[in-house]
């Protein structure tokens, strides 16, 4: 890691690089084969760490994932299970 | 070089003017006032060139003199006591950020009960903030430490920002002889502030982020460094400025006074040490081997210096001019700890809270309970 003279970034959008997911305790998990593609995580997850492919599944983007929970108690078909985050 | 009698206040004001600052954000508190009234008469007269921005708090007067920094222009502010307190949540942001401003300290009581008068509790209870803090006797000397601090904080191997303490009062409002230096005597000696960090549209950066626990510790440690190297630095631009302007201050770090041959010595900072060179010269006619340190610089704190200048000491006397209630004198737990199993007896005597007199007597008494192998306590 570089520690630059009084904390000062000199590169933008360098808040990528922080990897917010290692944050989690609880790891949310979708099942595919439940899930009715409606969009209704991706609209809340507070991370936009919920993403749609090119195939228009959801996916959860674990590097920025914090575990809130909000998208399993959102979605209408409970297809997001959140399960204890193990490392 | 102007010769004239003049308040201490008066004095730093023509100091901070000479160092060219661009930016003063102020905000008036006895006994500080004087200095900033000093500068808007320069500023409203025409003298000086320099943006005067008055704020509705200390709190925010800092606040503005992070902003002028990020713009990347040398500022200045002073404060005191309450002032410096409500400034608090501030000092180590300007530090963290790596900000090289200076401010004047008029050193004054923090209340309750109320008191406007002088002693260290402002200035000391803020010691570990980041800031260098260079502590001193006179009017001439405020105004030679103002112009060498500027240059000390804004070396791009410190890049600190800076206290010049001087007594409220006891200093401030004191009239004496002092040599104001030329303009350019001064422009050659501090030069233009170049920063190293500031906002810039062609170089765009982000100042003041969030550091996680896998970095913060870094940055902490990067400011000692910089302290660390800024304790030599102080000593070779005093020396600099010795040679430039003909003045000095011991080593600019600490000053000794009839210390050759000294068996026991005071310590102590700001003006108490002009009265304790005449007690010290009366206990020399009564033939008693004393003599006195004068701290100057409280952070970084010069360890090794004040082991040389005690290493032939039986006994020290501390006067602290503030007390960390629960436990004992600051300056004393420093010095202690500086000079930890090197055989001296060192006593804490607390002088002067609140404007209370630091006399000849009182310091003789310091002096001799410590010769005397007495305990310390409060000079009453």
């Amino acid at each position: 890691m570089k520690f630059n003279l009084g904390a000062v970034i000199h590169e933008p959008g360098s808040t990528k690089k922080n990897k917010t997911g290692g944050w989690r305790a609880m790891r949310p998990v979708l099942d595919k084969e439940k899930c009715i593609k409606c969009g209704t995580c991706w609209v809340y997850c507070p991370d936009n760490a919920v993403k749609k492919n090119e195939k228009g599944e959801f996916e959860i983007d674990y590097d920025y994932c914090k575990g809130c929970g909000i998208c399993a108690n959102e979605c209408p078909v409970k297809a997001i299970k959140m399960e204890l985050e193990k490392k | 070089m102007t010769e004239m009698v003049v308040e201490a206040s008066m004095a730093l004001a023509l100091g901070a003017k000479l160092c060219r600052p661009k930016v003063i954000p102020m905000y008036p508190i006895t006994p500080q006032t004087h200095i900033v009234e000093r500068l808007a008469d320069f500023i409203n007269n025409g003298e000086m060139e320099a943006e005067m921005i008055h704020v509705e708090s200390e709190h925010s007067a800092l606040a503005a003199f992070i902003g002028s920094e990020a713009a990347g222009v040398r500022t200045y502010t002073a404060t005191s006591s309450q002032g410096l307190a409500l400034m608090y949540e501030i000092l180590p942001i300007v530090s963290g950020n790596r900000m090289p401003g200076v401010m004047s300290v008029a050193n004054r009581a923090l209340s309750a009960p109320i008191n406007i008068w002088n002693d260290h509790s402002d200035a000391v209870s803020a010691r570990d903030q980041g800031w260098i803090q260079l502590f001193v006797e006179s009017t001439q000397e405020a105004i030679d430490t103002t112009i060498q601090l500027y240059k000390i904080c804004e070396n791009h191997e410190v890049l600190l920002p800076g206290m010049v303490c001087i007594d409220g009062f006891t200093l401030s409002h004191v009239c004496e002889r002092a040599i104001v230096p030329e303009q350019e005597a001064v422009d050659e000696f501090l030069p233009e502030y170049k920063p190293k960090i500031m906002l810039d549209p062609e170089k765009p950066v982000s100042i003041g982020p969030i550091a996680f626990p896998d970095s913060f510790m870094e940055f902490k440690k990067q400011q000692q460094e910089a302290m660390e190297k800024a304790l030599p630095l102080i000593g070779k631009v005093h020396d600099e400025f010795a040679k430039k302007f003909g003045r000095s201050y011991g080593n600019g770090l600490l000053e000794q006074y009839r210390m050759d041959d000294a068996e026991y010595a005071l310590i102590g900072m700001g003006t108490l040490t002009g009265t304790a060179r005449v007690a010290v010269d009366e206990m020399r006619k009564e033939g008693k081997k004393v003599g006195l340190i004068k701290l100057k610089s409280l952070r970084p704190f010069p360890k090794e210096e004040l082991i040389k200048a005690t290493e032939k000491l039986q006994g020290l006397a501390v006067i602290d001019r503030h007390f960390s209630l629960g436990f004992e004198g600051p300056l004393y737990t420093d010095t202690r700890s500086a000079l930890y199993g090197k055989g001296i007896r060192i006593k804490n005597f607390i002088a002067g809270l609140g404007g209370r007199d630091i006399d000849i007597k009182r310091l003789k008494k310091a002096l001799n309970d410590t010769i005397n192998g007495k305990e310390g306590g409060w000079l009453l």
